[in-house]
């Protein structure tokens, strides 16, 4: 297995936000997490990449125990994620941004003194326009529109050179074509990157898994294929029941 | 088509003033160093000496702005390592020797230590109790230049330092050890500048910026703020070392969090960040408390307290903010 | 032995009330409030100025205890603006009021440490235990422990306590919730400056006043609120109890070394439990 977690758990206070969860993405899956709002997706992709310390359970990357790593440490060994609320740098440009996970990541020193990266820097124009955004790479991370800098978290993502890519609804905020565009860049994905991607919309959700997992209050509710969630009665219950609830708040 | 090929050298024309852009601050920045160290041929012995102390107080204020401006640890007690320094410099300077670059390098290696014994524990929090912390450290380590009176002469201070010796020649000119302040300062400050040009220091700012963030990005952050905080406090300690060449004299009050406050007045009235605009904001803080200092007969505080007032509320990215439009909204602390 | 004890419980006590202040402003307001300790240090000086008498002693609390409430409601404000501004922003705005202030006081009060009398009738000395010890200073200790219970019922029982709480625990939910805590917020900063300008009263006989004290008790109330935990008042208790121990045992076995006691106190908990004896998770700055 590509990614292995048992029994992972965390609780805020009295909410168990993550209540034992055993996942297991196969190498090279295409492998979708989906569940209403507040179902613990996020955070078990921070138990899961490190970001949050989870209180039991243990994580598997490969056949490399990693739980007791530190986030940098897992990133090291190939996890890299996107952030639900994109979260960047504020006084770098988009170019600037990507090339400072590129040069940690493809081998090139660190100095502590001027040095010309050309390297990191046309690497990093690459990753930029691979996601759609060339020639917007000279562009303040201020003023760049949401959907854009969900893009450039991708870019981001990638540029850690991961072997398993963990994003977190990167379409949510993206306009139909910056969703096409993703996508397109989801579809070319070399065939070695496990992606596991928390996504609400469906659509997008069953256009690229090859398999599916269905977060419930912090529990799995059911994993399989994606027809067999769809024909879910359970997954149907869970969804409309959140929705009814809120109806019920709405209302 | 041919219209399109006469472009073409038209297309490269922007690389022009982009060049001269780029080559503009090296102009400028070779002028401020040859004016500089022209200076004490024209001034009187007593603006020299000024001049020295804002050169001084530049290098350290510079070495703050990398913590503060570039990497986003406030400190609050920073003095303590330019003082560990002047105090260490003093010392050799009177018991050992005080040919050239021995103070010196007593005085950064000093600044260094005496940062690796406190940066370790300083440097895993962050925020409001990295304020907290390196204020008690500041405070903690100026009563012990209070007490420790063998070493460091009490409350009266180190007194009785000799002049700095190059090559056997002890420099008693004000010129000379202008010369001699001026550049080490600039060596000082041209280190620090390259480091925060480097792939390194762009971590750094990355840090500043968004450190999970960058935790996330695989960046393991508390070595970065760990060894920008040991490099901080060395060249802290090159400039106590200056310090106490020009002085020939260190007291507690150089360690004192009123000193801490005063370089970091410095750096926010320049802008943080921007190495130069601590340089820029060491000047008029020397300035001012040299020519107001007489007048306000020992209220220096009371001017402090109120330009710090004035400058959070009316300079919220200080001097560097003034020439650019605002960019960013604000970093996340 | 038993003196210096003692004399820990008095300087504890008086620490929690200094401290109590800073910690929920904080917790509060995500506000490191620099100017505390010349907060206390002006009511020292008010109290050099009026005690010596019953009268002059109670007076010298009345008029802290405004003037601190009034000064806590103007820095409110003052912060106000800079809420999203920088912790260094923040501190920064904080101690140039605080360097004010100090002066301001030096200007009125001279430069020459002022020493405190003890109010009539408690400044003598009685017999514990066998050993002579000043008589104000175990009322200090009564007085501050009844203090500390009332500041600890008020938060814990009350709902305006429940609401401090609240806020200190998830600021963001708080607002959230569209309570306007405004006048909360200027509330508990009126009334930690109240305790540390009482603090400076009570403290007076003690400490003295002087210039530089501010900055000293400034950090001991820092150092009391890392080690209990910010925002939290048994944390500001029991980390004021242990600090009030460790400087006086620091000063009487190491007195060259009393600060580094301190400090070396405050390392070990950072070490041990960076969110404070009795922090929270939420406790924590980020
Ligand atoms: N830091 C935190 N402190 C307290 N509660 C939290 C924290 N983070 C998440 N929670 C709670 O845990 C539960 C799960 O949150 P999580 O963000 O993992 O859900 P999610 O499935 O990602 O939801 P969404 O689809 O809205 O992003 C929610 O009820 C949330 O309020
Ligand atoms: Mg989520």
């Amino acid at each position: 297995m590509a990614l292995r977690s048992t029994g992972l758990r965390r609780s805020f206070g009295a909410l168990a936000a993550v209540d034992g969860v055993d996942l297991a993405v196969a190498p090279g899956a295409r492998h979708a997490l989906i569940g209403p709002n507040g179902a613990g997706k996020s955070t078990l992709f921070k138990l899961v990449t490190g970001t949050m310390r989870a209180d039991a359970g243990t994580v598997e990357l490969g056949d490399r125990d990693v739980t007791g790593l530190s986030e940098v440490a897992r990133c090291r060994l190939g996890m890299s994620q996107t952030m639900q609320h994109a979260s960047l740098f504020g006084s770098m440009t988009a170019t600037e941004t990507v090339a400072l996970a590129v040069q940690r990541h493809d081998g090139s020193r660190i100095t502590p003194w001027p040095r010309r990266q050309r390297a990191v820097r046309e690497r990093a124009e690459e990753l930029l326009a691979g996601v759609g955004l060339a020639g917007r790479g000279s562009t303040p991370v201020p003023s760049l529109s949401h959907g854009e800098r969900k893009q450039l978290e991708v870019a981001v993502a990638l540029a850690c050179k991961p072997s398993l890519l963990l994003l977190d609804e990167p379409a949510a905020g993206m306009s139909a074509a910056e969703r096409a565009r993703l996508v397109e860049v989801l579809a070319e994905l070399p065939a070695d990157i496990t992606l596991l991607i928390v996504e609400h919309d469906l659509d997008l959700v069953f256009s690229v898994a090859d398999a599916v997992t269905v977060l419930h209050l912090g529990r799995v509710l059911l994993s399989g294929t994606p027809d067999e969630v769809r024909a879910s009665e359970d997954v149907r219950e869970a969804y409309l029941g959140a929705k009814r609830r809120e109806e019920l708040f709405l209302g | 088509m041919t219209a399109v090929q006469t472009r073409i050298p038209v297309a490269d024309a922007p690389a022009e003033p982009n060049r001269l852009r780029r080559g503009l601050p090296r102009i400028v920045a070779v002028a401020v160093v040859l004016v500089l160290a022209a200076a004490p041929l024209f001034l009187a012995p007593f603006a020299t000496t000024t001049l020295t102390r804002i050169v001084v107080f530049a290098l350290f204020a510079v070495s703050l702005d990398l913590l503060v401006g570039i990497t986003g640890l406030p400190s609050l007690g920073h003095a303590a390592y330019f003082g560990a320094g002047a105090y260490a410099a003093g010392w050799v300077s009177i018991n050992v020797t005080a040919e050239a670059p021995v103070p010196l390098l007593v005085g950064a290696a000093t600044g260094a230590v005496a940062a690796a014994l406190t940066g370790w524990i300083t440097v895993r929090t962050g925020g409001v109790f990295f304020l907290m912390l390196t204020l008690a450290i500041g405070e903690t380590v100026q009563q012990l230049a209070n007490t420790w009176e063998d070493a460091t002469g009490g409350a009266n201070g180190l007194t009785g330092v000799p002049s700095v010796r190059l090559a056997g020649e002890p420099l008693v000119n004000a010129g000379y050890l202008y010369w001699y302040v001026l550049a080490i300062g600039v060596v000082g400050f041209a280190l620090v500048w390259l480091v925060a040009r480097s792939p390194w220091g762009a971590a750094l700012r990355g840090i500043r910026d968004n450190e999970p963030r960058m935790r996330a990005l695989g960046y393991p952050t508390a070595v970065y703020k760990y060894a920008v905080f040991v490099l901080a406090g060395s060249v802290a300690g090159v400039a106590g070392s200056l310090l106490v060449a020009q002085q020939r004299l260190v007291t507690p009050a150089d360690l004192s969090f009123l000193t801490s406050s005063f370089a970091l007045l410095a750096v926010v009235i320049g802008g943080a960040g921007s190495l130069w605009g601590a340089c820029l904001g060491a000047a008029v803080v020397v300035l001012v408390r040299e020519t107001l200092g007489a007048s306000l007969d020992g209220h220096g505080p009371l001017v402090l307290g109120l330009v710090f007032v004035l400058v959070v509320y009316l300079l919220p990215r200080g001097a560097a903010g003034l020439r650019w439009p605002r960019r960013d909204k604000g970093r996340s602390t | 032995m038993l003196v210096s004890v003692l004399n820990g419980f008095a300087i504890g006590f008086l620490l929690f009330i200094l401290a109590v202040g800073l910690s929920l402003v904080f917790g509060m307001m995500d506000v490191l409030n620099l100017a505390h300790g010349a907060l206390f240090l002006g009511g020292a000086y008010l109290g050099a100025a009026l005690a010596g008498s019953w009268g002059g002693f109670l007076a010298a609390l009345a008029v802290a205890a405004v003037a601190g409430l009034a000064a806590g409601a103007l820095l409110s404000l003052m912060t106000e603006p800079l809420r999203n501004r920088s912790h260094l922003d923040q501190a920064l705005l904080t101690l140039g009021v605080a360097f004010v202030a100090a002066e301001a006081l030096i200007i009125v009060f001279g430069d020459d440490p002022l020493s405190v009398p003890a109010p009539p009738g408690l400044d003598g000395s009685v017999t514990v235990l066998g050993a002579t010890y000043p008589t104000y200073r175990l009322v200090l200790i009564g007085v501050g422990a009844v203090l500390a219970i009332v500041v600890h019922v008020v938060v814990e029982r009350t709902r305006i306590g429940a609401l401090v709480r609240a806020t200190v625990a998830d600021r963001e939910m708080v607002a959230a919730l569209g309570v306007d805590n405004r006048l909360v917020k200027v509330v508990v900063f009126g009334v930690g400056s109240l305790l540390a300008t009482t603090a400076g009263v009570l403290g007076g006989p003690i400490y003295g006043a002087r210039p530089g004290l501010d900055a000293t008790v400034l950090i001991l109330a820092l150092v009391v609120v890392v080690i209990g935990g910010l925002g939290s008042v048994r944390g500001a208790l029991l980390g004021a109890l242990i600090i009030g121990q460790v400087d006086t045992l620091g000063r009487l076995l190491l007195p060259e070394l009393a600060s580094f006691v301190l400090f070396a106190a405050l390392a070990l908990v950072l070490v041990l439990r960076p969110q404070g004896i009795l922090g929270g998770a939420g406790a924590r700055a980020r």
